[in-house]
């Protein structure tokens, strides 16, 4: 091939620089999830630099929680990943339950791990709905919230509140499910069960969301260890790593006697792949559409989950146990726990120094990790490709600023 | 992993930077030099049977008692203490590193006590030493963009520290 020189004609063909320009995007823009700000550095329709700026809802809930006993924090660790309350009223009372050496009832336990799950599905079923909807697609929203509304109506059954739970707490729950409520769980999720083909239809093997997902934000396993990601965003670059089985122990005891296999691509294959859709030809390993799968396999894990936790629950007939007192003296010693969180691993760190109000507290959170890769993903993609990048990662600014 | 064999591997590839160790805690941890930490984490990441390829948490934890009644009764002297939770995805092993610091460099009011940045070998510090500067006043040196993360970039003081006053106002704004 002859050699392109500078005053070749065919040349202006190809380079189509222009002057650099900044975007900023956010921090109210509809498909930015929250209050995140991206500023972007574009030539054109490239995207060459991405810069995130956080913090527009930091309330430093680690300093209100120096002023405040272990169990009065709870209502501060539902404001974090908003979406997936239940889960992070685990992550801390689980932290809370390791520094004082506390072992909660097996009623309990099972309950514990029917409530996250079903917390995992409604937090999944809101990131599949949006990232719909950043794709510029309106249905998958209203399907999915759809069926959140109806796991919103167990938990308001079970605790009375929609969003904001404080139900998971330091030593069991606040109070043990109501009558029938196990019975109104499996009516729904023999409902929802045939109806996961339809976001499968909806989404996952549409031609159009496949065109602007597959490929799109490959982020290596390697990267994605390397920034500290976690859950989906790790698990969809096919790193086999999934805290409820690979945990400390005092979190997969939880767990023990369940049946779940991880969600993640081994050999080029999902786990019991024949009855999902077939990955596409164009995805990559560690792209969008991959993260967004992950999410949707392990939808159907919860619900199994659910299902062998109601078994167990009602099998369980010993009492449910009180929680801690409110002002309950912390021991001296500092812990860490990190729980499977719909979005990712969510870790609190804990110091306590003989009071009840611990010396330290420290949340770290799994979307804050996540979006910091997010300027590596986003180098050298169309400014269209963003929105789809940000959506993928499924991050939530109430953990992020936290 | 945690025992003492892992210590002694330490130990002898880098002579002295073991302060101290806590075997005995909950979730035992390992105290070493300031001077030696990124010597130790990349040890740790590299040439570790474990591998700890993945940083999962950077903590600062201030330690000090503005009650001069309370500060009086506590059994330790005022520091800060940086913890580092350490993660590896091969042998799914964690391991919590300790480093203690001063207050304030040189004891003078208002300097930040300084550490080396360990982002140069786990990306995810990047962010986490953010963090920390920005809520707890570490100044990580070798950082590659050491500015505030949660907060304004105009925001005075350090909010985790134990003696931070939440200022009056900000920008017209009520604060206190």
């Amino acid at each position: 091939m002859a050699q392109l020189v500078d005053d070749d004609p065919r040349i202006i063909e190809f380079d189509v620089r222009t002057d650099e320009m900044l975007i900023n995007m956010g921090p109210q823009h509809p498909s930015t999830h929250g209050v995140l700000r991206l500023v972007l550095r574009t030539d054109g329709e490239i995207v060459s630099q991405v810069e995130p700026h956080i913090g527009y809802l930091h309330r430093c809930a680690e300093k209100i929680g120096e002023n405040l006993s272990a169990r009065q924090w709870i209502p501060y660790t539902d404001r974090m990943d908003y979406l997936a309350a239940m889960n992070m009223n685990l992550g801390w009372s689980l932290a809370v339950e390791k520094l004082m050496r506390h072992e909660v009832s097996e009623r309990a336990r099972h309950l514990r791990v029917l409530i996250v799950e079903l917390g995992r599905i409604s937090s999944h079923l809101v990131g599949m709905g949006a990232y719909g909807l950043d794709l510029g697609t309106f249905s998958p929203f209203l399907y999915a919230f759809r069926e959140r509304e109806k796991i919103l109506d167990l938990f308001e059954e079970a605790c009375g509140a929609r969003l904001t739970y404080s139900y998971i707490t330091v030593g069991g729950a606040t109070a043990d499910l109501p009558p029938g409520w196990l019975a109104k769980c499996e009516t729904f999720l023999d409902q929802f069960e045939p109806v996961i083909q339809e976001y499968h239809a909806l989404l996952t093997t549409n031609a159009i969301f496949i065109k602007r997902t597959a490929g799109v934000g490959v982020l290596s396993p390697e990267m994605a260890i390397d920034y500290g990601c976690s859950g989906p965003v790790l698990r969809g670059s096919g790193v086999d790593q999934d805290l409820r089985r690979d945990g400390e122990s005092m979190y997969t005891a939880m767990y023990d006697g369940y049946a779940f296999e991880v969600a993640v691509q081994k050999n080029g294959h999902y786990p019991r792949d024949h009855s999902y859709p077939a990955v596409p030809p164009d995805a990559v390993l560690g792209d969008c559409w991959h993260r967004f799968f992950v999410r949707m396999l392990e939808v159907v894990q919860s619900m199994d989950l659910v299902r062998q936790a109601i078994d167990r629950y009602s099998a369980c007939k010993e009492p449910l146990g009180e929680p801690l007192k409110l002002m309950e003296k912390l021991p001296v010693g500092d812990v860490y726990l990190e729980t499977e969180c719909p979005k990712g691993q969510m870790g609190f760190y804990l110091v306590g120094d003989g009071s009840p109000i611990p010396w330290r507290v420290r949340a770290r959170s799994s979307s804050f990790s996540n979006l910091s890769v997010l300027h590596e993903l986003c180098r050298g993609c169309l400014i269209a490709d963003v929105p789809a990048i940000v959506g993928s990662l499924d991050v939530v600014m109430g953990e992020i600023d936290r | 992993m945690r025992g003492p064999a892992f210590l002694e591997r330490l130990e002898a590839a880098l002579p002295g930077a073991i302060v101290a160790t806590h075997l005995e805690a909950i979730d035992p941890s390992v105290e070493v030099a300031a001077e030696q930490l990124v010597d130790v984490c990349r040890w740790l990441k590299e040439s570790s049977d474990s591998r700890f390829d993945s940083l999962e948490s950077v903590t600062a934890v201030d330690w000090f008692e503005p009650d001069p009644k309370k500060a009086a009764k506590v059994t330790w002297s005022p520091h800060t203490e940086l913890i580092y939770h350490l993660w590896s995805t091969v042998s799914r092993v964690s391991l919590v590193l300790k480093v203690k610091l001063p207050r304030w460099k040189g004891d003078v009011p208002g300097q930040l006590p300084e550490v080396a940045s360990v982002a140069g070998i786990w990306r995810t510090a990047d962010w986490h030493e953010r963090e920390a500067y920005d809520l707890s006043g570490i100044h990580f040196t070798g950082h590659p963009d050491l500015r505030r993360i949660l907060c304004p970039e105009d925001w005075e003081g350090h909010p985790l520290r134990k003696d931070y006053e939440m200022p009056l106002e900000y920008h017209g704004i009520r604060a206190k």
